[in-house]
């Protein structure tokens, strides 16, 4: 089995994911072939070929032309599976290259059994076991769900050149917000998710927090309606963060939100539903009504 | 100006699921059904472009059995002005690509400016439906946009990367643009605007009208994740629960 594993560059910095895709390729014991729209002077440390094309020239994100020159590495190597991170470049460009191979596309992979590719489903409440038509496929795979590997050695480079044309324009990166609270060094978190209910409930997980002298934290949908300021989001699109202590608070535990806390040392969550997938992250759930549980839980600290 | 959304309609993911006896999907009776949250998004980003231009007609698409009226309907509430319902109650055996076929079938000949759909549904989310109907229409193709502005014919929008980061991207419509959480504030239809939904069109289409490709992914089988027995339960009485958790935090030095 050959597979071509896909590198991402961000403002010319070479993204770490590609050795959760080398770890992948070894979990398959696959004969291993390395793209990356890069720059030569930073290239990841992967023992085998890599088709190297020029971001000054192509550009960090151009999914018309990426598409065209990954398209040429298929051609000349006929990989098995072409295989992306499932990440804001990874998800956007499979489904394109998929289309151009008119092939199957298997999305966030989480892992292999029985011969088929594990993907959650509802949520990650549910997986499902997914099969491709025989011969190719395109994998993203979920971040953090392969463990890395770096190899001691270089890259082969071959150098490629396309004459695509791009349909969008890309114009320029925007910085995350100036980060307000460092989540990165609080030791204790206590995080308000979707399932404290309503806006004027912030204030209640608030005082649990200043109770155990830690900070506040968000999930996404608390964050997207407005309860709680952006600086104060954890997970892959906010901050990721690794304190003592940890207390989710009707958080469901959607993937990106565990993935940006699960190193935490030790975690509590407060939910109605036992079968949250936030169980599977915690050290400790408390099955109850977060807004009966934590300002009693508050009183008694104090 | 034509503006095509495209949405699906997903079980509340608070529901309690179960797997049906097919085995590959879960069991949609006795389910509570809403419009996919990032669709919402996009159904709102279409009614408010229609709100800047004023000559513009939104057309509101789903696939699925019966039921998914429900959402289309939501849709018209909140401003589409009309809907395409893709009768399909096989709805759950069609991979990514199918339903990219489908509504590519439909919108080839409408000459749409802009598409919207949501980044992934809630329920398979597999991110590629959007992308695939761009491809096949040979439109150019925007994902995970947070922000979108249109000026005469061309488009600005900010995509979300990882970490707070963003992209900005210019592209000519006619395009595809899939919808990030926190693109805007979804309204809520009123209910005069309710009211003059229920006059609004639903075309139905059978899905074998539009479909003409095979499936390229198929399930073998749907199942609940392994409990790796990680968490320790406490359940009971609120005070009980509140001296358990004082303790735990007392043993491991934290309070």
């Amino acid at each position: 089995m050959k597979v071509l594993l896909v590198a991402e560059y961000r403002e010319k910095a070479l993204l770490e994911t590609i050795y959760e895709l080398n770890g992948f390729a070894n979990s398959l014991n696959a004969e291993k072939v390395f793209f990356a729209v890069g720059y030569e002077s930073n290239l990841p440390k992967v023992a085998g070929k890599l088709y190297l094309a020029d971001a000054e020239k192509y550009g960090e994100y151009n999914p018309d032309v990426h598409k065209e020159l990954i398209k040429q590495v298929v051609e000349k190597e006929n990989p098995d599976y072409i295989v992306f991170s499932h990440s804001s470049y990874g998800w956007d460009l499979a489904p394109r290259v998929a289309a151009a191979l008119k092939v199957g596309q298997l999305t966030e992979v989480v892992a292999i059994e029985d011969n088929t590719f594990v993907v959650p489903s509802c949520n990650a409440k549910l997986r499902r076991f997914v099969r491709h038509t025989p011969g190719k496929a395109v994998l993203t795979i979920q971040a953090g769900a392969f463990a890395p590997v770096v190899d001691s050695a270089s890259p082969e480079v071959e150098k490629i050149e396309a004459s695509a044309q791009a349909k969008l324009e890309f114009v320029g990166y925007e910085e995350a917000e100036a980060k307000s609270v460092d989540l990165t060094k609080a030791e204790i978190i206590v995080t308000a998710g979707r399932g404290i209910g309503k806006p004027d409930n912030v204030p209640v997980i608030e005082e649990l927090a200043k109770a155990l002298g830690g900070e506040l934290g968000a999930s996404r949908p608390v964050v997207d309606a407005g309860w709680v300021d952006h600086s104060r989001q954890v997970g892959t699109t906010g901050q990721t963060v690794s304190p003592k202590l940890y207390v989710a608070c009707g958080v469901s535990g959607a993937i990106q939100h565990l993935a940006g806390m699960k190193k935490s040392d030790y975690i509590i969550a407060i939910n109605t539903d036992k079968d949250a997938p936030i169980a599977e992250a915690a050290d400790v759930l408390v099955v109850a009504d977060v807004m009966q549980f934590v300002p009693a839980l508050t009183s008694k600290l104090k | 100006m034509k503006v095509l959304v495209c949405i699906k309609q997903v079980p509340d993911m608070e529901s309690k699921f179960k797997v049906a006896s097919n085995n590959v999907w879960y069991e949609d009776t006795d389910l509570a059904y809403r419009m996919n949250e990032y669709d919402e998004y996009a159904v709102e980003q279409a009614v408010r472009l229609k709100e800047q231009v004023g000559d513009c007609d939104v057309t509101v698409l789903s696939i699925g059995p019966e039921r998914v009226k429900e959402a289309i309907k939501k849709a018209l509430a909140m401003g589409c002005d009309r809907g395409v319902h893709i009768n399909d109650n096989d709805y759950y055996s069609k991979d990514p690509y199918q339903k990219a076929q489908m509504i590519a079938e439909f919108a080839k000949d409408k000459n749409f400016d802009i598409i919207f759909t949501g980044l992934q549904s809630q329920d398979t989310g597999s991110a590629q439906v959007g992308v695939l109907l761009g491809e096949l229409l040979e439109l150019p193709v925007v994902t995970t946009i947070v922000s979108f502005e249109y000026n005469d014919g061309e488009v600005t929008v900010k995509r979300e990367l990882e970490g707070g980061k963003k992209s900005i991207i210019k592209v000519k419509v006619p395009a595809v643009f899939t919808c990030q959480l926190g693109l805007n504030e979804p309204r809520y239809p009123t209910l005069p605007n309710i009211m003059k939904a229920k006059k609004k069109e639903i075309l139905t289409f059978e899905a074998s009208e539009l479909l003409k490709a095979e499936n390229l992914v198929t399930t073998a089988k749907m199942a609940f994740p392994e409990k790796k027995g990680g968490a320790q339960i406490l359940e009971g009485d609120v005070a009980e629960l509140v001296d358990k958790v004082v303790q735990i935090l007392k043993e491991k030095s934290l309070v």
